[in-house]
């Protein structure tokens, strides 16, 4: 590549009369039965950080992946540096600059560290071999700036996933690139590694590296983001400056509903407590296990939400395992009304009637090749079933009312899972456990990754449900979520409660608790 | 992370990489004590050589193997490769080993691009590769009849020679070995093949020339197949048409007990090398207790083979889930 210059070289104002780095020009790309791009427009100037938002289906990941050349637009183009340029694979487009970091962690988890950081430009020794121990050194090193401190020889997989994005950040920022693409990267995060990226960030912007930044999280979006491109329904709504951006305003684009609508409803869909009388239908008493939980207990009444807070590792998850019988107890048990639920066992806890809404949608819910109507009915068969034959009409019927009430968009009972929304993936797990009728419902973040549509719909749901008469727990990493939602809020700091809050639940409460003051 | 955990972590990398080799030794010195004439060097290096027919072939394998691959048209290969030595040893010692190579890389090739281009199931096609070349080789001896001579001195002498009582055959498994370690260790190709079995879609998002990578990987466990099918002629003096039905999975299994996982991404040569003299061991071992039929062998092996996967199984299991 002749005449390529320092990344540092082009900063600040000088770079940007250039015009953008970047640019998609009425970019259309059709798949079977759906426009996922519908002509867009969209460019991206150097130094600037350039936040892409929409609901989900409105085209983003499209858009990212004909920009860095993992589909091939069908009608057209995408210039880079000026030039029309057409990607034939990810890894031509990385060469040519465009770094990419994807929502789920795309490295590989039984290589090591170092390896995973390097691969492709491990240091080379006599005769053109890997130099192993200048490879310790330098993935050490690299890592070491962005704050993580670890065995760079373990395999990737045995670390949190927090860890594990930053190492797909660094590896993709260490490769001198003038464009970085970020999908979602806080969503596995946590509060201080968000810091740190977004020192990454600055850092990069004042290179003069342009970035797209792709998220759901608003707050993040207004602190780092100098212009948003709005997606909806595969075209380009809105591009421009974020400061000044009403928020409301910004959400109303992403929707296609008018302001006020949007004010009136207010930014999650929770109604608000519910009446919640009556003996708790779910005890939890001195739940443990060895480095996860120590000594958990938590109790809810029939019609109520109780939030559990807390910080990522804080033990949310695995007391909702724990719970529904996921997650073998050292000690502490279970009671569902009063009898005891047997521990470590799914189906015992699913007998008494408790359901899990487990974290990660793909890998512990959806079943993808299978359609809409067998994801639902997967866990209910045995009760729609006489003498271990499946009526098919009752079936049928009990999936009709469920894409019904929850309203489901889906071609069909018969498209595949995997091809839904991620708001509707979520519906149809919630579809599949509702079927067992069940008294507990234990959901864990459930509106992650889902658009603002979506999660609004999935709260008002969760929101119904519990008005019904069933007890929720919920789990966010959400704090406006689990504020507005939630009847009560049980704070868990290092695998026990460190608190709880009950009339008066805010967002500053519930951080007070986690950082250990307050309530604790 | 926490002691236990990076413990039992450990422990499991280290029973992973090492286990083969530790159950070797364990069973030389038991071979050792039960058997006068075990531990005697023309008795090794008689174990040494019969092993590493397989070896050279369980090589190429554990490449496959972790690119998360499978190659069931070794053993076919193998066959192959000893009858078109034979055949070619007629027309001198270049011809007896060219011939082998060239028709085996051929199939080996044509299968890792088939696999690598239209994305199908590598144990479908080669599959398809293990009954063709298995067809190819009975159609070349008139469905079996015809067995080829060695008719090149040389050529039979690589298989027959034993400078310093070590048959050529080892030497040459060792070369194989060293340039083989080498590439997958120390060059970025062998890192490709380690990241393509551990995620093949992160790999290719990585940069990583997945087509490629995919494709010289099975062309070598052809070359590999071929080269020690054409060694065995060599030994044998000719092309026998009636072996290596089934060899494929005594291949797989000794790079399995060798520590590679068939899910890919992990795994290594010494490994697999010590998975092979392992098998060889057992072999000579119920020769020497006598009484019982080799095919008892298999018995062992496979009692031994599952012993290792389970106890591998226990060893990963997270401590929590």
């Amino acid at each position: 590549m002749p005449g390529r210059d320092a990344p540092g070289s082009g900063a600040g104002t000088a770079g940007r009369t250039a015009g953008p780095v970047l640019e998609a020009r009425d970019a259309v790309k059709v798949f079977p039965g759906v426009t996922a791009l519908d002509g867009v427009s969209f460019s991206l100037d150097q130094g600037e950080v350039h936040a892409l938002v929409g609901e989900n289906g409105a085209g983003k990941s499209t858009l990212i992946k004909v920009l860095t050349g993992v589909y091939r637009l069908d009608g057209g183009e995408v210039r880079y540096r000026g030039e029309r340029a057409e990607f034939g694979s990810p890894l031509e487009a990385q060469r040519a600059g465009i770094a990419t970091i994807y929502q789920e962690v795309n490295l590989v988890p039984q290589m090591s560290v170092a390896r995973n950081l390097l691969l492709g430009r491990e240091p080379r020794g006599r005769l053109g071999l890997i130099d192993f121990a200048a490879m310790r050194e330098r993935a050490t090193a690299v890592l070491r700036e962005y704050g993580i401190d670890v065995d760079v020889r373990r395999p990737l997989g045995s670390l949190g996933l927090g860890v594990q994005q930053m190492v797909a950040l660094a590896r993709a920022i260490q490769a001198d690139a003038r464009v970085v693409i970020m999908d979602e990267p806080t969503s596995s995060l946590e509060p201080r590694e968000v810091e740190t990226l977004f020192a990454v960030i600055a850092g990069l912007k004042a290179r003069g590296t342009a970035i797209v930044y792709v998220s759901h999280r608003l707050e993040e979006l207004y602190r780092i983001c100098d212009r948003v491109t709005v997606l909806r329904d595969g075209r380009a709504v809105h591009t421009g400056p974020l400061a000044g951006l009403d928020r409301l305003r910004l959400i109303s684009l992403m929707l296609g509903r008018a302001v006020s609508e949007v004010r009136a409803e207010g930014l999650t869909k929770f109604a608000g407590h519910h009446d919640s009388a009556g003996e708790p239908v779910l005890r939890a008493e001195g739940l443990a296990r060895r480095n996860l939980l120590r000594g958990v207990s938590l109790a809810v009444r029939p019609g109520e939400i109780v939030g559990l807070g807390g910080l990522l590792g804080s033990g949310r998850s695995e007391t909702a395992k724990a719970i529904a019988g996921a997650l073998p107890l050292d000690e502490g048990r279970v009671s569902v009304n009063g009898r005891a639920v047997p521990g470590g066992s799914v189906p015992a806890a699913i007998e008494a009637g408790v359901v899990l809404l487990p974290e990660d949608r793909k890998a512990e819910g959806i079943v993808p090749t299978l359609s809409v109507r067998d994801n639902i009915a997967l866990a209910a068969l045995p009760r729609l079933s006489r003498a271990g034959i499946v009526s098919e009409a009752e079936v049928d019927r009990v999936v009709a009312a469920f894409v019904d009430r929850l309203r489901i968009k889906a071609a069909g009972p018969h498209q595949p899972a995997g091809e839904l929304s991620g708001g509707n993936q979520q519906k149809v797990l919630l579809a599949r456990w509702l079927a067992m009728n069940p008294k507990v419902l234990l959901l864990d973040e459930p509106t992650r990754g889902i658009d603002v549509g979506a999660k609004a719909e999935v709260q008002a749901l969760i929101d119904e449900l519990a008005g019904d008469g069933l007890a929720v727990v919920l789990i966010s990493s959400d704090l406006e979520e689990l504020v507005e939602g939630s009847d009560r809020v049980v704070v868990l700091r290092e695998g026990a409660v460190a608190g709880e809050l009950h009339d008066d639940i805010t967002e500053d409460g519930i951080m007070a608790v986690i950082a250990g003051g307050g309530h604790g | 992370m926490t002691l236990t955990e990076t413990t039992r972590e450990r422990a499991g990398t280290l029973f992973r990489q090492h286990g083969a080799l530790v159950v070797l030794g364990v069973l030389v010195v038991a071979g050792t004590l039960a058997f006068d004439t075990f531990l005697t060097p023309a008795n090794l290096t008689n174990i040494a050589t019969a092993s590493s027919f397989l070896a050279i072939i369980a090589i190429g394998m554990t490449f496959v193997i972790i690119s998360g691959g499978i190659d069931l048209s070794v053993g076919s290969l193998f066959v192959l490769g000893g009858v078109l030595a034979a055949y070619g040893s007629q027309y001198g010692t270049l011809a007896a080993l060219a011939l082998p190579l060239a028709v085996c890389g051929l199939f080996g090739l044509v299968q890792g691009v088939i696999i690598a281009r239209t994305g199908m199931a590598p144990f479908i096609v080669t599959l398809a590769g293990l009954l063709a070349a298995r067809g190819l080789m009975l159609s070349l001896t008139g469905e079996g009849a015809t067995t080829y001579l060695v008719e090149d001195e040389t050529f039979a002498a690589i298989g027959q020679g034993s400078p310093a009582g070590i048959g050529y055959p080892v030497f040459v498994t060792v070369a194989v070995l060293a340039v083989a370690a080498v590439f997958l260790q120390r060059t970025g190709f062998g890192q490709n093949v380690y990241a393509i079995g551990g995620n093949e879609d992160a790999a290719a998002l990585m940069g990583v020339p997945v087509s490629r990578t995919k494709i010289i990987v099975y062309l070598v466990s052809g070359l590999l197949a071929g080269l020690s099918g054409a060694l065995n002629a060599a030994r044998l003096s000719s092309g026998v048409t009636i072996l290596g039905i089934g060899l494929e999975l005594d291949v797989i299994a000794a790079v399995v007990i060798g520590g590679t996982l068939l899910t890919g991404g992990a795994g290594g040569l010494t490994g697999t090398i010590a998975g092979a003299l392992l098998l060889g061991v057992i072999q000579n071992l119920i020769n020497q207790a006598g009484g019982l039929t080799s095919a008892f062998q298999q018995v062992v092996s496979g009692a031994f083979l599952a012993a290792v996967v389970i106890v591998h199984r226990f060893l990963s299991r997270r401590a929590a889930p």
